[in-house]
C-alpha cells in the first residue's frame, strides 16, 4: 500500500468512478478522441498534422489552433450551462446533487473565461495582428508556440479532471477559506489551480510577445496614431495582461502553497487573511474583464468602418477612450466586494471610479454610431453581431452602473442580477465581438467566405436566446434569488422564470447548431464562396492587401503605410505604390519543443494535483533541459531566397 | 410575406410582454417591494439611477435604429466616406456622460455614507443587537440581551433599529434579507455590522448569498417582524428550550444541511465573542497583555 | 538599423517587459507580506528572528556579484573570452554563497520551530524571500549554461545578446533584494 502511494500519490481507482452524467461526458470525450485518431490514421494525416500544425511556429496556424481549442471548450462550457439551467428549471434533487452542481458551475465559469474567451481572443490576435501591422511574424515565435501549448495543456488538465478525480466546487474564483484544504480536501481545487496557473503563464508570455510585436515590428510609416484600432485595442489589452497576470500567478501560487505546504496565507486561522486573496484575485480579475473586452471593441471598430464603407469616426477619441479604460480598470477592483464592509469612504471611492469607466465606454458607442452615420451600411453577419452587441452591451452597461453604487450593490450582489449583468457584458460584448471577428476574418484565413444565411440564423438564435436566458435572471435577482443554487423553495414562484431561462439556453444551442452547419456548408460549398481577390469585404486595413489565405511569409515585400486605413489608401492611390523587388526572407524554423515542453508541464501539473512527486520532479527537470537546449540553439531561422518568393508570388497571382 | 413577418414579430413581443406583466403581478419582486427603512431607500436609489441612465440609453437605441434604417446600402441616402471627426458632437458625447456620472457620483458618495450598513439607524425606539453566526450550513442568531438563540429563524419588533453583528465559523458567507436591506459578508475572526429596520410586521425571506460549500443552497431562514408585545411573548416561549453553551455550540457547528428551526436558551453570554476570538490573530508581543 | 540590431532591440524590449511582469509578481508578494507581517499568531516577530549582521553579509555578497557581473558583460562586449569566464565565475561563486547563506538562515529558522506553517507572517516571509532565492537559483543555472557556451563557442552575436539579458536579470534580482533587505529585515528590526 505504501509502495502504491509512493508511485501513484493519492491517485486511487476511486478517482475513475463517476455517476452517469460524468460518465457520459467521459465516454463522449474518449469516443471523439478515438474517432479523431482513427480518421488521422485512415487518411494518413499524422505526418501532415505534425509538420503543418503541431510543430508550427506560424502565428496564423497557432491562431487557428487557439480557436479550435476554444470552440471545443465552448461546447463543454455550454453543456455545463445547459445542465445548470435544466437542474434549476426542474428544481428537483434527483438530477444533480449539490456537489456535482457546484463542480459544474465552477467548471463553466473557469472554462468560459480562461479557455473560451481567452482562446478566441488570442486566436484572433495571432491571426490578425501581424497582418494588420504589416509584419511577417511575431516578435518571439518560439515563445508564441509555447504560449499556445501551455494554454492547451491547461485546458487538457481541466478536462482531465472530468475523467480522473473531480473538479473544484468552489466557484470560478475559489475564494478561501472554502478553497483551503480544511474545507476542500479533494483534488478539485488543485486541478483548478494548476489548470489556470499553466494557462495563465501562457497568457503572460503572450502578453509580453504581442506588446513587443506591436511596439517593434510595425511596417514603415505606421506610427502609433496610424495603427488600426484593433491593434490599439490589442496593445492596451496586452499591457493589462502584463500588469494583471503576474498577480494571478502569485495568488494561485500562494493558495497552492497553503494547500501543499500547510502555509497560512489565506486560511482563517493561524494569522492567515482570506480577504487578502479576494483583493488579489480581483486586482487581476477586474483587468481580466477588460483584457477580454478591449480586443472585442477593436473588432467592432474594424467591422463598423468596413461595413459602413467609411472611415472610423473619432479615431483619437477612440484611442484615448481605450487608454482611459486600461488605466481605470486597475482602480476599481474593490467594487466586486462592497459587501465586505470596507467602510463608506472606500466603497464610495471605488464606486465613483467604476462609474467613470462608463464615460469612455459610452464615447466608443457613440463613435461607432457616428461611423455608420452617412455611410453605406451593409448588414452582413459581422454587422449583425455588432448591432446585437449595441443592444446587449447598453443594457449590461446600465446594470453595471447601477451596481457601481454601493448602496444598490448591497441589494443585488451575489444575486442572479449580477450573473445576468456579467453575462450581458461577456456574452453580449466579448463573445458577440469575437463571433463578429470570426465571420469577418474567416475568408482571410481560409480563403472562402462563411455562408451568410446560416450565419444570420445563428446570430438571431444567439441574440433571442440570449435575451430569453438572461432577462429572466435580472428579474430573479431582484426577487431575491442568489446565484449558484442547486435547489430552491418551490413556493417562491421562481420556477417559471428559470424555465424561460432554460428555453433561452436551448435557443442559444440552436444557434450553435446553425454555426456548426454554417461551417459545414461553407466548407462543402467553398468553391462557390471562394475569395480570389484577398479583399472580400472591400477592406481598409493591411490584412486585406495580401491573398486569402496569406502566404506563409505574409508579405512578399513589406508594405509602406501613409494612412490609418492603409489598404484603402493603397487601393485609391494605386500609382503611388509601385511594384517592389523581392528580397530574401528569414523565418523561424518549425520546432516540436513547445509541444514537448507543454506536455511536460502538463505532467508536472497532473503530478502535483495527485501528489505524485517523482513524476513532478522528472517532468519538471526534463522541461528545464528542453529550455537549456533551446538556449544553446543559434540556428533557429532559415532563409527563403528572393527567387523562390518571386516564383511563389507569380503562381499565386496567376 | 414581409408584412406578415413584421406582424408576427410584433405579436410575439406583445405576448411575451403580456406574460411578463401577468407573472410580475402574481409574484413579489423582493427588492422592489421593500418593507424596511433601508431597503426602501435602496430601491429609490435603484429607480433614480435607472432613470438617469435612460438619458443615454434611449438616444443610443433610437440613433442605432434610425441610422441603420436610413443608411443601409441606400443609394439615395447621403454618403460621406471621409467624414471622420466633428469636434462639436464629440464634445457632446464626452460631456453629457461626464455630467450624468458627476451627478451620480455625488449621489453615490452621499448614499454610501447614509446607507453604510455599519451606521446605526436613528429612530425613536431603543435599538436592539442580534448576533449572527454563519455556520456550515445554517444561520445561528444570538440575542445577547434576551439571552436566547435561534437557528434559521430570526424575530424582532417592528420599527426598531436592529444591529446585526455578523461573523462566521465556517467559510465566508453573505447575510441577506432583501425586503429589509442589502447584504453583508460573514467572515470568521471578524465582526461586520448590518443595520436594518422593518417598517411593518410580516415574514421576510432571508438567505445565504455566498457559496460556502455543499449545503449552502439550503441555508435559508425566515425573518419575522412583529409587534413589541408579540416579540416579548415569543422570547418567553423560548425559555424552555435546551441551553446553548460552548459544548452544545460545538455540536451545533458541525456541518449539517437543511436544518429545521431550533430555539436555545443562551447559557454562555460571550458566546459570540468567543466564536470571533477563535480565529483572532495575536499581534506578536503584547497580545497577552 | 540592420536586421541583427533590430532583432537585438526586440529581444531587449521583450526582456524588459518580462522584468516588469516579474516586478508585479514580487509586488504582489510584498503587498501580502505587508498585510501579514504582524500576523504572528503569538509567535516571535521578525525583529526577534532575524540577525541583521548575517543579512548584511548576504546583501554585500549579492551587491558585489552584481558588480562583477557588470564587469563580465563589459569584457564580453570587448570579446575578452577569458575575462568573461573569470568574472562570471566570480559572480557565480558569490551568488552561490548568497544562496547558501539564505538556505542556512531558512534551515536555522525551521530547526528553531519557526517554519512556514507556524503563522501567516512566516508563510509570507518564506515565500517572498524563497521566490527571490528561486530566481537566484535560475540565474545561477543560466550562468552555468552561458559559461559553457562561451567556453565552447566564444563570444558570438547570440551569446553576447544572451549574456546581456542574463546580466540584466542579475541586476534586477539585486534590486529586488535591496527591497527585501529594507522592507523585510530593516523595517522588521526597527518596528517593535
Amino acid at each position: 500500500m505504501n509502495l502504491f502511494a509512493n508511485i501513484f500519490g493519492r491517485l486511487t481507482p476511486e478517482a475513475f468512478q463517476h455517476d452517469m452524467v460524468v460518465m457520459g461526458g467521459v465516454i463522449g470525450m474518449t469516443v471523439s478522441g478515438i474517432v479523431i485518431i482513427g480518421l488521422l490514421t485512415y487518411f494518413k494525416r499524422w505526418k501532415w498534422l505534425y509538420r503543418e500544425w503541431l510543430t508550427s511556429v506560424d502565428p496564423k496556424k497557432i491562431g487557428v489552433m487557439y480557436i479550435v481549442v476554444a470552440l471545443v471548450m465552448l461546447l463543454r462550457g455550454l453543456s455545463d450551462a445547459a445542465m445548470m439551467r435544466a437542474q434549476q428549471a426542474l428544481n428537483t434533487h434527483g438530477f444533480l446533487n449539490s456537489d456535482h452542481f457546484q463542480q459544474i458551475f465552477s467548471a463553466h465559469g473557469t472554462i468560459m473565461i480562461f479557455f473560451v474567451a481567452m482562446g478566441l481572443m488570442f486566436g484572433l490576435i495571432n491571426l490578425i495582428v501581424p497582418l494588420q501591422i504589416g509584419a511577417r511574424d511575431v516578435a518571439f515565435p518560439f515563445m508564441n508556440a509555447t504560449s499556445f501549448w501551455l494554454f492547451a495543456a491547461g485546458a487538457m488538465l481541466i478536462n482531465t479532471s472530468l475523467a480522473i478525480g473531480e473538479f473544484s466546487a468552489a466557484g470560478w474564483l475559489a475564494y478561501p477559506p472554502l478553497s483551503e484544504l480544511s474545507f476542500s480536501p479533494g483534488v478539485g481545487i488543485d486541478y483548478w489551480i494548476w489548470g489556470l496557473q499553466i494557462a495563465g503563464i501562457g497568457s503572460l508570455l503572450s502578453g509580453i510577445n504581442f506588446t513587443t510585436t506591436i511596439l517593434k515590428m510595425r511596417a514603415a510609416g505606421m506610427t502609433l496614431m496610424k495603427m488600426p484600432l484593433f491593434v490599439w485595442s490589442v496593445l492596451n489589452s496586452m499591457i493589462l495582461v502584463i500588469f494583471a497576470f503576474p498577480i494571478l500567478t502569485a495568488t494561485l501560487g500562494m493558495l497552492s502553497l497553503d494547500r501543499l505546504l500547510g502555509m497560512h496565507f489565506f486560511t482563517s486561522e493561524m494569522g492567515g487573511n482570506p480577504m487578502m486573496y479576494v483583493n488579489l484575485i480581483w486586482a487581476w480579475g477586474h483587468p481580466e474583464v477588460y483584457i477580454l473586452i478591449l480586443p472585442a471593441f477593436g473588432v467592432f471598430s474594424e467591422v463598423v468602418a468596413t461595413f459602413s464603407r467609411k472611415r472610423l469616426f473619432g479615431y483619437t477619441s477612440m484611442v484615448v477612450a481605450l487608454a482611459a479604460i486600461t488605466f481605470l480598470s486597475f482602480t476599481v477592483w474593490l467594487h466586486h466586494f462592497f459587501t465586505m464592509g470596507a467602510g463608506a469612504n472606500v466603497n464610495a471611492f471605488f464606486g465613483v471610479m467604476t462609474m467613470i469607466i462608463a464615460v469612455p465606454t459610452g464615447v466608443k458607442i457613440f463613435n461607432w454610431l457616428a461611423t455608420m452615420y452617412r455611410g453605406r451600411i451593409v448588414l452582413a453577419t459581422p454587422m449583425l453581431w455588432f448591432l446585437g452587441f449595441i443592444v446587449t452591451f447598453t443594457i449590461g452597461g446600465v446594470a453595471g452602473v447601477l451596481m457601481a453604487v454601493p448602496a444598490i450593490d448591497f441589494q443585488v450582489h451575489n444575486s442572479l442580477f449580477l450573473v445576468a449583468h456579467f453575462h450581458t457584458m461577456i456574452v453580449g460584448g466579448v463573445v458577440f465581438g469575437y463571433f463578429a471577428g470570426l465571420n469577418y476574418w474567416f475568408p482571410k484565413i481560409f480563403g472562402f467566405k462563411l455562408n451568410e444565411r446560416l450565419g444570420r440564423y445563428a446570430f438571431w438564435c444567439w441574440f433571442v436566446g440570449f435575451l430569453l436566458a438572461f432577462v429572466p435572471l435580472y428579474i430573479l435577482g431582484l426577487m431575491g434569488a442568489t446565484r449558484r443554487l442547486d435547489h430552491y423553495d418551490p413556493s417562491l414562484g421562481w420556477q417559471g422564470l428559470f424555465i424561460v431561462a432554460a428555453v433561452g439556453i436551448a435557443v442559444i444551442l440552436a444557434g450553435v447548431g446553425f454555426q456548426i452547419l454554417q461551417l459545414f456548408f461553407s466548407v462543402k460549398d467553398r468553391k462557390k464562396n471562394l475569395d480570389a481577390t484577398g479583399d472580400p469585404w472591400n477592406g481598409r486595413t493591411l490584412e486585406w492587401a495580401v491573398s486569402s489565405p496569406p502566404p506563409f511569409y505574409n508579405f512578399a515585400s513589406l508594405p509602406e503605410v501613409r494612412d490609418r486605413d492603409a489598404f484603402w489608401d493603397m487601393k485609391k492611390h494605386k500609382k503611388d505604390f509601385p511594384d517592389v523587388k523581392y528580397e530574401s526572407i528569414r523565418l523561424p524554423k518549425n520546432t516540436p519543443l513547445p509541444l514537448i515542453i507543454a506536455s511536460l508541464v502538463f505532467a508536472v501539473g497532473f503530478a502535483i494535483v495527485w501528489y505524485i512527486w517523482w513524476l513532478a520532479i522528472i517532468a519538471g527537470l526534463s522541461a528545464l533541459i528542453c529550455l537549456i537546449y533551446r538556449l544553446n540553439n543559434d540556428e533557429t531561422e532559415y532563409s527563403i531566397p528572393a527567387a523562390k518568393i518571386a516564383k511563389l508570388e507569380q503562381e499565386h497571382t496567376a | 410575406m414581409k408584412k406578415y413577418k413584421l406582424l408576427l414579430i410584433i405579436l410575439l413581443i406583445a405576448t411575451v410582454l403580456t406574460l411578463a406583466v401577468i407573472y410580475l403581478k402574481n409574484h413579489e419582486v423582493a427588492v422592489l417591494a421593500p418593507k424596511g427603512h433601508i431597503a426602501a431607500r435602496e430601491k429609490s436609489l435603484l429607480i433614480f439611477a435607472s432613470l438617469l441612465s435612460l438619458i443615454v440609453v434611449i438616444p443610443v437605441f433610437v440613433m442605432t435604429f434610425l441610422i441603420v434604417y436610413k443608411y443601409r446600402d441606400h443609394k439615395k441616402a447621403k454618403y460621406s466616406p471621409e467624414l471622420d471627426n466633428n469636434r462639436l458632437v464629440e464634445t457632446i458625447w464626452w460631456g453629457v456622460p461626464i455630467i450624468l456620472i458627476t451627478i451620480l457620483s455625488v449621489v453615490t458618495w452621499r448614499s454610501s455614507h447614509e446607507l453604510d450598513p455599519f451606521r446605526p439607524i436613528q429612530a425613536q425606539t431603543k435599538p436592539m443587537t442580534i448576533q449572527v453566526v454563519a455556520l456550515d450550513w445554517k444561520w445561528l442568531f444570538i440575542y445577547p440581551e434576551q439571552k436566547i438563540a435561534t437557528v434559521n429563524y430570526v424575530q424582532f419588533p417592528e420599527d426598531t433599529p436592529i444591529d446585526f453583528e455578523i461573523t462566521a465559523d465556517a467559510p465566508m458567507n453573505s447575510f441577506w434579507i432583501p425586503q429589509l436591506g442589502g447584504q453583508m459578508y460573514a467572515m470568521s475572526g471578524m465582526s461586520t455590522h448590518l443595520n436594518l429596520m422593518a417598517d411593518e410586521t410580516g415574514e421576510y425571506r432571508g438567505s445565504s448569498a455566498n457559496i460556502s460549500g455543499k449545503g449552502f443552497a439550503g441555508m435559508n431562514f425566515m425573518a419575522k417582524s412583529t409587534s413589541e408585545a408579540e416579540f416579548n411573548k415569543w422570547i418567553k416561549s423560548a425559555d424552555k428550550s435546551p441551553s446553548l453553551n460552548m459544548d452544545s455550540y460545538d455540536a451545533l457547528a458541525k456541518p449539517s444541511e437543511n436544518n429545521p428551526v431550533a430555539y436555545y436558551r443562551l447559557a454562555q453570554n460571550d458566546l459570540y465573542n468567543q466564536v470571533v476570538a477563535k480565529y483572532m490573530p495575536y499581534h506578536g508581543h503584547g497580545a497577552e497583555e | 538599423m540592420n536586421e541583427a540590431a533590430k532583432n537585438d532591440s526586440k529581444n531587449l524590449l521583450g526582456f524588459w517587459i518580462y522584468i516588469m511582469t516579474d516586478c508585479v509578481l514580487f509586488a504582489s508578494l510584498f503587498a501580502t507580506f505587508a498585510v501579514l507581517r504582524n500576523n504572528t499568531f503569538g509567535g516571535p516577530t521578525g525583529a526577534e528572528l532575524f540577525s541583521l549582521p548575517f543579512v548584511l553579509v548576504e546583501t554585500m555578497l549579492l551587491l558585489t556579484s552584481s558588480f562583477t557581473c557588470g564587469l563580465g558583460l563589459l569584457a564580453a562586449r570587448q570579446k575578452e573570452k577569458t575575462q568573461v569566464l573569470g568574472w562570471f565565475a566570480v559572480t557565480f561563486v558569490l551568488g552561490l554563497s548568497f544562496l547558501t547563506m539564505e538556505l542556512t538562515e531558512f534551515n536555522h529558522l525551521v530547526n528553531e520551530g519557526h517554519s512556514w506553517t507556524a503563522n501567516g507572517f512566516l508563510s509570507s516571509f518564506f515565500t517572498l524571500v524563497g521566490t527571490h532565492g528561486l530566481h537566484i537559483t535560475i540565474g545561477l543555472l543560466w550562468m552555468i549554461v552561458m559559461m559553457l557556451q562561451v567556453a565552447k563557442r566564444g563570444l558570438g552575436r547570440h551569446t553576447v545578446r544572451r549574456l546581456t539579458l542574463l546580466s540584466l536579470f542579475w541586476h534586477f534580482l539585486d534590486i529586488v533584494w535591496i527591497f527585501i533587505f529594507t522592507i523585510v529585515y530593516l523595517t522588521g528590526a526597527i518596528q517593535l
